[in-house]
């Protein structure tokens, strides 16, 4: 390649506040709702590295009324959620502007998600513009304005997100069919505060007693196993997880008598791990970055498969997903080239989900995700050509989109989910 | 023995159906239910009293919903149902089309049983077909009559409402005949029909068609079964198509518990209003509140002369808007001699010679018309149709007219039928302009087409708003968003005065955060003045002013700003001479008439309609026409215009004469090709293979792989794609080339240099979906154009079968980046001899920015050739990128293409006779954050911005009031200089 002649730089950027380490003493930072009970560990993580973190529930037309006035209303759903969340909370008088900050995670990746933290100040500036913005990454952005952690907090957080897979896990194969209203809730809860203490006092990384705390905990609480309809959840990651971005879908499939089935949030680690692996494979991008990620990658993926030989050994649950298994899935329907956004990850779930009896899938996008559009909606006819049963519906989230029309979406696919149940139990 | 009553609640209408012990059909029903969805059912169940003494019911519809839930009624999905009645009734079907209200169903029975809905954005329903009818001033049922007689189909986009709108417009305006675009509109629901929802599936076999508007239309079934290919014994419009679905319903029935009528009445009656909904404040608290609000506004209101008595000069203002023209006569004092506002029912010409007759034998020989000014969509047409003296582009009629309101005036809000239009003003000139992207109108004709909906006059309806006591909360987006959010609210019970309510306060918002995109209500200013036809909705008004918490100037004559505005404009440019106006006189106005006649000019291969008006006095105007060509005139040549120039090169690349022993290769003309073709043509040649390029873009093109669309909202060059697939498979190549690149060339300027992910990953969307494709016949590597090792290593791997050495590869690769660089010096060159000689001829030059495949002229429509047209010389991004600096944004700047976008926008900083406009396709997420950076850019200089957003529709029309508004700016801003 030619080299461009040099030029000087012209800088159009605007100063924004900038987290000093200072702030980690006098600042709560703010983090916007995702996955809840995984963020409850993670930010016990966070609190005992010194940071006074709290997570936003709030929700309503409020929020999503704050995001649609900051946003560009082009820009994705989950940015006009996570922003919304922020200021309205903001707003509420709960904290004071002069002592809080903002997280975000940040990916690098292809995706406009890569853009957040720019929108997030670009929404802040106008009515609460000392309130600095936090990036967690690992793709080395936003340097000196990211939370720094020790790599000992950093496997915390990693085994805190193992935990909270495992507790979703369990909770949603036992909560359809629990005998007695708000047991697996109650399970749920005594996890994860036993979970915190093995946190503190370092017996988190004894993977075998947690693991095995939480599937004895599930294991025992009383169920009817009557037959139900899994449907697997999918799609871009905030509105795959966040009740705020999706209508609370979980509660909604749990109300109309289904299992949701949600896949891992490790799974989405791992494949921004493997992503940088693969881009040094197959472009001969940063290999000495590619080696590194290659170790963590292995790291994680055998603590996976500790787990997941856990869960076969204690034998009521159906495991996590294996992820080269995911890998192996997405080479049947697309190339593991496909890396922006969800990318690949998205076909391979539906796929793995296919393999394991859930059929039925919701994929969830923000209305518009470029990656979506491929991955997503653009790979349903091959997932189709190569599991006959297969029961997909994309349903978009919009801040306008409303729910009517989501659960009616959802409740076509419902009713066909049933009559395959009803065939197949008659078969049985 | 209960007898099975199924009640389908749709979007707009209910059908109820009772079925006896054999499955026979005792009763159906049909009625529209104007939002009153409970006492509709109500009333349908008093009907079916004599019939049974007990029955079993199941509801389906998407209105039904909530009342099954609430009433604790059995439910089944409306596709379901649908499913179940197929299943029983025509067991032989392979397909079925169910068009409802606002749903459009396809149900695949044989082959693999699929059922799918369209998407939360997509028109071609039912509610688009009233919309449409309501737009040509005629009845559904007149409608289809007229397009049985069409003699011809216009391309009408159908993915939403608004889109088509923008397709009908200028058809209407031009004269086309209202069969041709009756016809059209059919021709759409079913193109959006066969591309929306089958996606990739071909509709075939025996095809059973449901719904109303399929029953009662036949010009749309005559469509279908056009577009399908379907004769008669294969096409199967049941009897009982409108009710269909409730039949389905009551067989599902069959398992509910049997009840007597009263029972469900009941439940039905117990079923609570309003709950679940979002509730804003109500607009009025009290009477009194309201007569104070009336009298402020009374305030800003012009003065009246007497038409009959006044003696002396006038000046005479049109507005020819899109849905409504307004004339306005105002003395040199600006007193009101006569105005007049009246919607165009698709006839603005017969309406202005109507009313200038009116004004003639009302001033007699004592009023004197010195100058008349029109503005608005038919400004060309009324100017060469009454020899008017002033054309002044709307923008600046609108600026002009809230000036003498006031003064202090620093934004302008103006809200039409269907268009919103906002400026702000910064020294008493316009500073910025904003208008509504084609597809978030909500603009005035929303209102009036919800109103007919509910059976009434829009006055009657929005007054109803007024005084509603828990508005709904509709969200802010496009009409058709609107339209469920107003179905959640039926189906929660709203009342028809809070839903009017809502629309009102959504209409604002929309206008506020979607087109304006304010972030507090102080960014807009502190002296507005709100003006269009929409503003004289008080409801509107009194939301505007609760959402910005502001107390705004509404002149009284706000729906006839335009026409005022174009009146001041006569009366300033006539102020200084004697010369009388050129307006058509009383005598030859009486002899006045005209003939409209539609033709495909044949002066290039564009193949533009265009329409021809012939006026009794022998002269004729030609509109429709995208170049000089059509409008009769020679072919200009040598313009200044870098886009026409890199099309044309890039088309003589691949050397048509080179035989290519080891095969033929097809490059499909489209997304990443559009920068790469260079590359890949050399590469492809050296190694030995002869190379196809895909069709020129079209309509036509796009339409031929339209069944392969797998996501709708994609952007238009992504959708494009599927039909040059189509013709590089037709055309028999052996393969067909398109790498997969995450990344993007490294042009050292940005944090990372990737593709957008539909530029990157297209071909995967391409094989998924289209069942030609296969892993021999589409060609995809995964390479990094900056890493040759491993990019040589891939192209080695995928032509495997060709057996090249991986010498040869790496020679042929390096050649072909060799032509890529020297085809981006080619640009460059020509860039600079554009500029130069701009400087030489003291032009204008604008740089339409965009990315390398907005080249395509079916997809950038021409607007270059639009720019060439109104004196301007045109550039690209890339052809200048490299003469701007390195940038600092705010945003992470890590793809190439819009890197450049950035350099392009410093770059014309620097230039005083450059300006910026920006290219987006809709869809484009990614210039969702792009836009916002190039615009601060551009303005930190004090330079203005322009967006266009392009899509498949082809409507210049908007596109010129928005350049010729940004000309009028820029002429502004160098009088003040």
């Amino acid at each position: 390649m030619k080299a461009l002649p040099e030029r000087p730089t012209v800088d159009f950027s605007e100063k924004f506040p900038v987290f000093t380490p200072e702030m980690k003493a006098t600042h709560t930072i703010l983090i916007p709702d995702m996955l809840p009970w995984h963020f409850d560990l993670l930010v016990h993580v966070m609190r005992r590295a010194g940071y006074k973190v709290e997570v936003l529930h709030n929700e309503g037309r409020a929020v999503i009324d704050e995001g649609l006035k900051h946003v560009h209303n082009d820009t994705c759903y989950p940015a006009l959620c996570v922003i919304g969340q922020y200021l309205d909370a903001l707003k509420s008088g709960k904290y004071d502007p002069e002592h809080t900050a903002v997280l975000i995670t940040q990916s690098g990746g292809g995706c406009r998600a890569s853009n957040y933290i720019p929108l997030i100040r670009k929404a802040l500036k106008a009515e609460f513009p000392h309130v600095p913005v936090l990036s967690l990454n690992f793709s080395g952005l936003e340097k000196g304005n990211s939370l720094q952690l020790s790599v000992k907090e950093f496997i915390q957080l990693a085994y805190a997100i193992f935990y909270g897979d495992l507790v979703m896990t369990c909770y949603n194969q036992t909560k359809p069919y629990e005998r007695e209203e708000g047991a697996a809730a109650g399970a749920r809860v005594f996890c994860v505060e036993a979970l915190k203490k093995a946190l503190d006092a370092g017996s988190y990384k004894k993977l075998k007693r947690c693991a095995r705390l939480v599937l004895e905990t599930f294991a025992a609480v009383p169920v009817d196993r009557v037959p139900k309809v899994k449907v697997g959840i999918v799609g871009e990651i905030y509105v795959k997880y966040s009740p705020l971005g999706n209508s609370h879908l979980e509660d909604f499939l749990l109300s109309e008598g289904c299992e949701p089935v949600v896949p891992a949030l490790m799974d989405f680690i791992l494949y921004c791990v493997i992503n940088t692996v693969n881009d040094a494979k197959f472009y001969g991008k940063k290999r000495g970055t590619a080696l590194a990620f290659r170790i963590v990658y292995n790291w994680l993926y055998g603590k996976q498969k500790a787990i997941i030989r856990l869960m076969k050994a204690q034998g009521r649950f159906e495991p996590l997903h294996d992820f080269e298994h995911l890998r192996k899935c997405a080479d049947k329907v697309i190339n593991q080239g496909v890396k922006m956004g969800e990318g690949w990850l998205i076909p391979a779930e539906m796929a793995a989900l296919a393999e394991t009896g859930t059929d039925n899938i919701v994929c969830a996008q923000p209305f518009g995700c470029l990656p979506n559009h491929i991955a997503g909606k653009g790979a349903v006819r091959a997932l189709k050509q190569l599991y006959a049963d297969e029961n997909i519906v994309p349903v978009d989230y919009d801040p306008s989109a409303t729910r009517v029309n989501q659960e009616n979406r959802i409740k076509l696919m419902l009713a066909t989910a049933r009559e395959n149940l009803r065939q197949k139990g008659g078969k049985a | 023995m209960a007898k099975l009553l199924g009640i389908d609640v749709g979007s707009t209408t209910v059908k109820v159906c009772v079925l006896g012990e054999t499955g026979e059909i005792l009763y159906s029903s049909y009625v529209r239910h104007y939002s009153r969805v409970k006492q509709c059912v109500l009333g349908e169940l008093e009907k079916i009293r004599p019939l049974s003494d007990t029955f079993k019911t199941c509801i389906t519809g998407s209105a039904g919903l909530g009342i099954a839930q609430r009433g604790k009624i059995a439910f089944v999905q409306e596709v379901q149902a649908a499913y179940g009645a197929i299943r029983k009734l025509y067991p032989d079907t392979d397909a079925a089309v169910e068009l409802g209200g606002e749903d459009a169903k396809i149900i695949f029975v044989t082959g693999g049983t699929e059922q799918r809905m369209n998407g939360s954005c997509a028109g071609g329903t039912g509610a688009f077909i009233d919309q449409m009818a309501t737009l040509l001033d005629l009845s559904v049922e007149e409608m289809d009559a007229l397009a049985l007689k069409a003699e011809r189909v216009y391309p009408i986009a159908s993915r939403c409402g608004v889109f088509a709108k923008s397709d009908i417009q200028p058809l209407l305006n031009q004269g086309a005949s209202k069969a041709d675009i009756a016809a059209s509109i059919f021709q759409a629901v079913v193109d959006q029909t066969v591309s929306g929802l089958a996606q990739g599936r071909r509709i075939k076999g025996k095809v059973l068609f449901l719904g109303g508007p399929l029953f009662f239309l036949k010009a749309l079934r005559k469509a279908f079964k056009q577009t399908l290919g379907l004769d008669d014994a294969h096409a199967v419009f049941p009897d009982t198509a409108p009710c269909f679905i409730s039949i389905g319903a009551a067989m599902y029935a069959s398992e509910s518990e049997e009840e007597t009528l009263a029972e469900l009445e009941e439940r039905l009656l117990a079923v609570s209003d309003g709950e679940n909904i979002t509730v804003g404040e109500p607009l009025f608290r009290s009477q009194e509140e309201y007569s104070d609000f009336i009298a402020r506004h009374m305030r800003s209101d012009l003065e009246f002369e007497n038409v009959l008595t006044y003696r002396g000069d006038a000046s005479l203002g049109i507005d020819s808007g899109s849905t409504t023209t307004k004339l306005m006569l105002i003395t040199p004092d600006c007193k009101i001699l006569y105005s007049h506002y009246q919607t165009n029912n698709g006839q603005p010409l017969d309406i202005v010679v109507q009313r200038i007759r009116e004004i003639y034998s009302l001033i007699g020989d004592r009023i004197v018309i010195r100058g008349a000014c029109v503005t608005g969509y038919g400004e060309d047409m009324m100017r060469a149709a009454l020899k008017i003296d002033f054309g002044v582009v709307e923008t600046m009629a609108h600026f002009k007219a809230a000036l003498h309101f006031n003064p202090d005036v620093d934004f302008i809000i103006d809200i039409g039928g269907q268009d919103i239009k906002c400026f702000k003003v910064k020294n008493r000139a316009i500073d910025s302009i904003m208008l509504n992207e084609a597809c978030s109108s909500g603009c005035g004709s929303f209102i009036q087409t919800f109103a007919k909906a509910m059976g009434m006059e829009i006055e009657e309806f929005s007054r109803l708003g007024l005084f509603a006591k828990h508005p709904v909360e509709l969200g802010s987006r496009c009409t058709v968003f609107m339209n469920s959010s107003v179905k959640q609210a039926q189906k929660e019970g709203a009342s028809v005065e809070d839903i009017s309510a809502g629309l009102s306060s959504s209409i604002v918002k929309n206008a506020i955060y979607k087109v304006i995109r304010a972030r507090t209500p102080d960014e807009l200013g502190q002296h507005i003045v709100v003006q269009g036809g929409t503003f004289l909705n008080d409801a509107v008004l009194r939301s505007f002013e609760k959402e910005t918490g502001k107390e705004v100037v509404r002149p009284a004559i706000a729906g006839l700003m335009g026409a005022f505005g174009a009146a001041l404009y006569a009366k300033e440019n006539t102020a200084r001479d004697t010369l009388l106006s050129s307006l058509v006189s009383e005598a030859e106005l009486a002899a006045f008439s005209y003939s409209s006649r539609s033709v495909i000019c044949k002066g290039c291969t564009s193949h533009c309609n265009v329409n021809v008006l012939t006026f009794s006095d022998g002269r004729r105007f030609i509109s429709g026409n995208k170049c000089e060509r059509g409008a009769g005139l020679p072919k200009p040549k040598d313009e200044p215009n870098i886009y026409a120039f890199k099309y044309e090169k890039l088309l003589s690349l691949p050397n048509a004469s080179f035989a290519g022993e080891r095969g033929t290769v097809g490059l499909p003309l489209q997304l990443l090709m559009y920068e790469q073709l260079p590359l890949w043509t050399t590469f492809f040649e050296t190694c030995g293979f002869r190379v196809v390029l895909s069709e020129k873009s079209s309509r036509a093109l796009y339409f031929r792989g339209q069944h392969t669309v797998a996501s709708d909202t994609a952007c238009y060059p992504a959708k494009l794609m599927h039909g040059h697939i189509e013709s590089l498979l037709d055309r028999g190549v052996d393969f067909i080339f398109y790498p997969c690149e995450s990344y993007n060339l490294d042009e050292h300027d940005s944090v990372n240099h990737y593709n957008c992910p539909v530029v990157a990953y297209y071909p995967e969307l391409l094989k998924a979906n289209n069942e030609r494709l296969n892993d021999g016949n589409l060609v995809m590597p995964y390479i990094d154009p900056n890493s040759e090792g491993t990019t040589v290593r891939a192209l080695h791997r995928v032509l495997k079968k060709y057996k090249l050495s991986a010498s040869l590869i790496r020679r042929a690769y390096r050649a072909g980046l060799e032509r890529m660089q020297a085809f981006h010096a080619l640009i460059v060159e020509e860039g600079r001899k554009i500029l130069s000689r701009a400087d030489r001829e003291g032009k204008q030059v604008i740089v339409l920015a965009g990315r390398p495949y907005h080249t395509d002229p079916e997809i950038n429509h021409g607007i270059d050739k639009l720019l060439n047209s109104l004196g301007l010389a045109v550039l690209s991004e890339d052809a200048v990128f490299e003469e701007g600096n390195f940038v600092k944004v705010n945003v992470l700047n890590q793809w190439t293409y819009h890197a450049r976008l950035y350099r392009a926008a410093e770059f014309v900083t620097r230039r005083k006779n450059a300006n910026l406009v920006q290219l987006v396709s809709f869809g484009c997420g990614i210039d969702a954050i792009t836009t916002d950076e190039v615009r601060a850019i551009l303005e930190n200089s004090g330079k203005l911005y322009t967006q266009i957003k392009i899509d498949e529709i082809n409507n210049l029309g908007v596109v010129k009031i928005r350049l010729r508004s940004l000309l009028a700016a820029i002429e502004e801003q160098q009088r003040k200089q």
